[in-house]
């Protein structure tokens, strides 16, 4: 039984925030982002976050520890992007092993070092597994709807390649997430219960949902309820809702499936819904507040946050989070 | 390992939306028709790879109640794998039916695995079986699970398929296990099919097929805990093929005892199933003695029974048998029937018996017309019935009404009082029409305004006849305008009355977004008649109508939050970014063709019977509310009968209007010399008294954001630009069908017969988009000649498989109705053939069409899409008018 499963039962555990938001502070230049290593690659490669792991690696050890420092039990390993079809973009797509294992090991340091310093609080790293750049189940070409960008077979080989080296590098749980189109978080799925099989391990994995806008659907046109059925047929530990919408929207879809679910259940919101400037403006307490309502409602056992968030917003939701009881999980879904 | 393990553990399934299957949800009706080994329409479709029409197919079963939808391309001549993957992908794009979850059906296992790799939603595979043995069984068992799908289990083993009570518990048990305990496969994911075979086929080992198996589902929902049991339900009536009587009532006896059982699911033609408790006594035993092998001989008695019954739906023309009935019934039955031959007889009869002639109306009538609104709610009218139904009941009140002005004290009560109008500068009442006559039938006074209504007119009738609701049409963008100011206008002076909005060019969207916010009251969208007939009696019912407005309210109040939500997403670019973005052609290539006879040209009375093979028929049924594409339509289960008898009626009336020269067609159009400049406007040469004279089409570009190597287009871009030197070609039309169509509609509703004015207006419209099909192939062939070798079947005319376009003021691509002017100015339109513009820029006659020619064979219909203030601006300036001006008549496409 893991130690991440024990916690889990026992208390509301804390998401970190958004890497992004926090390494726009850096204002990392091109050359930063090629580091030594890269510098004569023949595309530009300024935006490839992911890279930031081989070539600027204390900058992400560093943010991990703002978050710990801020009271989360878990962080998510840089690799948002960290699949071979996202990667094509920067013609990176041989370095997807090394940019997960890496990010990995990073997380997993940090997070170590804290559990040390606080055996009381053990901290967990959350291998990420963003949704691509392209959708199984939607056309880019809208004289074509039948026609598609990527295949169920290319987006399962591009995943499990990016879970096994996550899981080489330590994580402690996989997180399949910002989930727009459920085909590709299926095909996600289909290749960690691939590698769970072949090297004969067991390793929890989350789930989380992206509802793209009011209408409360997926971008791929589902309903909470109708994702939430889709995504049931693996063992998972939790199932949820990120990025978005802020925690006010979120409130309502998370009810759905908080009634529908015996598995945990986890959200971290964006802070707020972005203002003119496509900018994220609401603060830390205005958003703790927000959350307050989940809370009050016993809806949640793990929350966080997602665009706009920053260790400030993690330190408020993790200092409400920890005067409320999580919500009951039925005891035997954890077993894994 | 186990996923959630809980006492209540369901069938849940998913498309775009859940379908949770308790022990207290109906019976799950699977469809049938997306399967190539059952339709064989559907089959032709696939191999014909005409997938649009296959998706008709799947949304008609989604419409019609199908709750799964099972799809099936297992045909030699077909590429299994292929067709599925193209079919799912394509279903997938269509939320209405993508809605439902889907049953992948193959008997390749590869197909099926194809078909699992592209649906986002939680399947059904249809299915597996232990017919290979156990290896591969489980070994597509776990995929299966891996791809998140249940799964259908035939009763089917290595030694064959179980054919009996023992085999059948016997396989189910085993796969059962099998399943559970050596793959973890959830059990309420398992769905056994146990095999439903042929009954009364003279063989004594079929006798028990039917028996068995229900008591098989008896068993396996017994001892196999959380699964489901399905069956393909018209096989057990395999034998009685021709005789739909007796197969309706097997397939329901059938299911009845089936359910009973556990059966919950099951493959079912709903048009193939009797009511159970409308089945007759005798048939009923026969079958349930057939069904449950009650009797040895059990077959011999429904065979010998069946004879008597086979072919009893069919009515013969000439039974006259109904005017033995009693009065009342006979009256109920022209009414629901709509035979007019003998009403005014049976009107008599019954006025002859009452104290006041009002009683009639009031009695006998409005029996019988609430028979025909309870069967068009429930589905079983079809909309041309119900037109009928109403000139029958006209005839009769309009027999009686001579009597009742005599008896001076005579009152009548209606439900309400509706005004109905088309607004200001429409003319377009086909739909008003129709939705007028059957909010009569079901005995609302109907005060109809006729068409191009002035909002004074309409407040001023509405206060003096203290209406209940108003009613509101239109088919042209400006009249969306209209209906907002009338909106506005009765908030201003304080009415309390509902407004319903109705007509082509309307929609959800526009009433939410800018209609509903002018009215406090309740404004609601309505597009189909049958629904008219539902709001109209909530929004007048006496005690719930609060709560359903409130609701209303509310309902739009959300909905507009969702779609100015969605909106903000859409980027634009400036015109000058578009602009540079636009479409460029090579011009060097000598693709263009000088036109064989330039100038302006007039046809003022073409031979109508030229027109009919260019007829397209499927807008003229949905205009009538029945959906689907001609040919097929008049096949269609549902609707195929009503559809057929329309089509009949129509072409008679067809016929008479060709002999009898009812109608005129008359076209003008010219070909000109043109060029683009300024980017998007088209200056064209015409000729005239021997010189010629510049004239200036402008035309809009689209603003949104395209995807990389998209253009920003505009019709201009399909002209050579004047700096390139090159002399380039275009033209513009206008046809008519419309003259003498109102003087003959007005000729019917005298005649009290809505059903041939409504046939008129239809066909008058049907035969000007004709004739503008039929004017357009002779440009291209013979007075441009740029296609002169041109041979397309009218199937290819109507897909527009041709080269160049024939856009049209007021659609997508030129959705300003002004340019239409600049028309009318070239052409001399209103001079040469008499078609005039109202103020909204509405065509008159109705059935006109106008618009323009393009001949570049890279030259595509597209839509302009929301466009920005700078383009307004800039438009106006150069048509020089005022910006107030051009904001006003392109106000739909400007983007918020």
């Amino acid at each position: 039984m893991s130690v991440f499963l024990d916690e889990l039962n026992k208390r509301i555990l804390v998401l970190d925030g958004a890497m992004g938001t926090m390494l726009q502070q850096y204002n990392f230049t091109e050359e930063d982002f090629r580091g030594e290593r890269f510098k004569d690659h023949h595309k530009s490669v300024k935006g490839n976050n992911d890279l930031l792991s081989i070539t600027q690696p204390k900058a992400i050890a560093e943010i991990h520890g703002k978050y710990f420092e801020a009271g989360a039990d878990i962080v998510e390993t840089n690799t948002f992007s960290g699949t071979r079809i996202a990667m094509a973009d920067y013609d990176m797509e041989d370095l997807v092993y090394e940019l997960n294992y890496e990010s990995a090991k990073i997380a997993k340091e940090v997070a170590l070092e804290y559990t040390r310093q606080d055996p009381d609080k053990p901290r967990f790293v959350a291998g990420a597994m963003g949704p691509t750049n392209k959708t199984a189940s939607m056309s880019p070409n809208v004289n074509d709807p039948g026609y598609r960008g990527i295949t169920f077979d290319e987006l399962r080989a591009a995943y499990k390649e990016q879970a096994e080296a996550l899981v080489d590098g330590g994580v402690d749980v996989l997180l399949v997430e910002t989930i727009f189109d459920t085909l590709n978080a299926k095909a996600a799925l289909f290749a960690i219960e691939e590698l769970k099989e072949e090297k004969n391990i067991d390793l929890p994995v989350m789930v989380s949902g992206t509802i793209t806008d009011a209408s409360g659907r997926t971008l791929s046109g589902q309903t909470a309820e109708a994702f939430l059925i889709s995504i049931s047929h693996v063992p998972l530990v939790s199932v949820g809702f990120n990025c978005a919408l802020g925690a006010k929207q979120l409130t309502p879809h998370l009810e759905v499936i908080a009634h529908r679910t015996d598995l945990a259940v986890s959200a971290y919101p964006n802070a707020g819904l972005p203002n003119a400037f496509g900018e994220y403006d609401e603060g830390a307490d205005e958003m703790a507040e927000q959350i307050r309502e989940y809370l009050d409602r016993g809806l949640i056992n793990i929350i966080g946050g997602c665009c706009g968030t920053t260790p400030a917003h993690i330190k408020a939701i993790a200092q409400l989070a920890a005067s409320y009881q999580p919500r009951p999980i039925k005891a035997n879904t954890l077993k894994v | 390992m186990n996923s959630t393990m809980i006492e209540t553990r369901y069938l849940k399934l998913s498309g775009l939306e859940p379908l949770v299957i308790t022990p207290e949800s109906n019976f799950i009706n699977v469809g049938e028709r997306t399967n190539v080994a059952g339709s064989r329409k559907f089959l032709r479709l696939i191999k014909d790879g005409k997938y649009e029409e296959a998706l008709d197919i799947a949304r008609h079963q989604v419409d019609g109640g199908a709750q799964i939808i099972d799809v099936n391309m297992d045909d030699g001549l077909i590429d299994g794998r292929a067709a599925m993957v193209k079919f799912l992908n394509l279903i997938v794009s269509e939320p209405d039916i993508s809605r439902v979850p889907i049953m992948i059906d193959s008997s390749k296992w590869e197909i099926i695995e194809a078909g699992l790799q592209v649906v986002q939603g939680k399947c059904v595979v249809n299915s597996i079986s232990l017919k290979e043995g156990e290896e591969e069984f489980l070994h597509q068992a776990k995929l299966i699970r891996r791809y998140g799908a249940a799964v259908i289990v035939m009763a089917f083993d290595e030694t064959g398929q179980a054919d009996n009570y023992e085999r059948r518990i016997e396989i189910a048990k085993r796969s059962y296990d099998l399943l559970v305990k050596q793959v973890n496969f959830p059990p309420e994911d398992i769905i056994f099919d146990l095999n439903i075979f042929p009954v009364a086929t003279g063989m004594d080992e079929h006798r028990r097929n039917a028996i068995d198996f229900i008591e098989g589902t008896r068993w396996v929902k017994e001892n196999l805990p959380h699964c489901s049991v399905s069956g393909g339900v018209s096989n057990v009536s395999f034998s009685f093929r021709g005789n739909d009587v007796v197969r309706e009532a097997m397939h329901s006896v059938f299911l009845y005892h089936a359910i009973q059982a556990g059966m919950n699911i099951g493959i079912v033609n709903p048009a193939m199933l009797e009511v159970y408790d409308d089945i007759p006594k005798d048939l009923l035993e026969y079958v349930e003695d057939v069904i449950l092998d009650r009797r040895d001989d059990a077959t011999e008695r429904l065979l010998e029974f069946a004879d008597t019954v086979k072919g009893e739906r069919k009515e013969k023309v000439a039974d006259l048998s109904w005017r033995e009935l009693p009065l009342q019934d006979r009256i109920t039955r022209a009414l629901v029937k709509g035979i007019d031959a003998y009403i005014e007889t049976d009107v008599e009869e019954a006025r002859q018996q009452v104290d006041k002639p009002i009683e009639v109306i009031e009695g006998h009538l409005m029996i019988g017309m609430n028979v025909v609104g309870d069967l068009f709610g429930s589905g079983k009218m079809f909309l041309p019935q119900v037109v009928k139904s109403a000139r029958v009941m006209k005839k009769a009140v309009a027999y009686l009404l001579p009597f009742i002005e005599e008896d001076k004290d005579a009152t009548s009560s209606s439900n309400g009082k509706i005004l109905m109008a088309t607004v200001k500068g429409d003319v377009h009442d086909i739909g008003k029409n129709i939705v007028s006559v059957v909010l009569a039938c079901n005995n609302y006074e109907i005060i109809d305004l006729g068409v191009m209504v002035p909002p004074e007119k309409i407040i001023a009738t509405a206060k003096e006849e203290n209406v209940d609701i108003i009613g509101l049409s239109g088919l042209i963008t400006p009249s969306l305008d209209e209906m907002v100011f009338l909106a506005k206008e009765m908030q201003r002076q304080q009415f309390e009355v509902p407004l319903l909005i109705g007509g082509a060019t309307t929609s959800r969207a526009h009433t939410a977004v800018k209609i509903d916010p002018q009215y406090e009251n309740a404004v609601v969208h309505v597009n189909d008649a049958s629904r008219a007939v539902t709001v109209v009696g909530d929004l007048l019912q006496k005690d719930r109508k609060q709560g359903y407005k409130n609701d209303l309210k509310k309902e739009y109040a959300e909905f507009r939050e969702n779609f100015l939500g969605r909106q903000q997403r859409k980027e634009y670019l400036s015109l000058e970014e578009a602009r540079k973005n636009k479409l460029s052609l090579d011009w060097s290539s000598d693709l263009i063709v000088t036109p064989r006879e330039n100038g302006i040209h007039q046809i003022l009375d073409l031979d109508l019977n030229l027109l009919l093979p260019y007829i397209d028929w499927t807008p003229f049924f949905r205009s009538w509310d029945l959906h689907g594409r001609f040919p097929n339509i008049l096949e269609d289960k549902v609707v195929g009968e009503q559809a057929t008898e329309l089509y009949e009626d129509a072409q008679q009336m067809l016929k008479r209007i060709i002999s009898e020269k009812l109608l005129q067609a008359r076209a003008v159009f010219g070909l000109f010399e043109a060029n683009s400049i300024n980017d998007d406007d088209i200056e064209v040469m015409v000729p005239s008294e021997g010189n010629s004279e510049k004239k200036i089409f402008r035309t809009l570009r689209q603003q949104s954001r395209k995807a990389k190597d998209r253009p920003n287009l505009a019709l201009a871009d399909f002209i050579a630009p004047k700096d390139t030197g090159i002399t380039d070609y275009m033209g513009c039309f206008c046809v008519t069908a419309g003259f003498g169509t109102d003087e003959l509609a007005m000729k019917f509703e005298q005649e009290h017969d809505d059903y041939n004015s409504i046939m008129v207006k239809a066909l008058a419209d049907r035969l000007v988009e004709a004739f503008a099909e039929y004017l357009h192939e002779q440009v291209r062939k013979e007075y441009w000649g740029y296609a002169a070798d041109e041979e397309l079947s009218n199937t290819e005319l109507i897909s527009e498989s041709y080269q160049g376009i024939r856009p049209a003021p007021g659609y997508p691509a030129c959705p300003d109705h002004l340019e239409k002017e600049t028309i009318w100015d070239i052409l001399k339109v209103k001079e040469t053939i008499g078609v005039s513009l109202t103020e909204s820029l509405a065509m008159w006659p109705a059935a006109s069409v106008s618009g323009y020619y393009f001949g570049n064979v890279e030259a595509k219909y597209f839509g302009l899409g929301k466009i920005r203030e700078d383009q307004v601006k800039d438009y106006a300036s150069r048509k020089g008018i005022s910006e107030e001006k051009a904001f006003k008549w392109l106000q739909t496409s400007l983007a918020d």
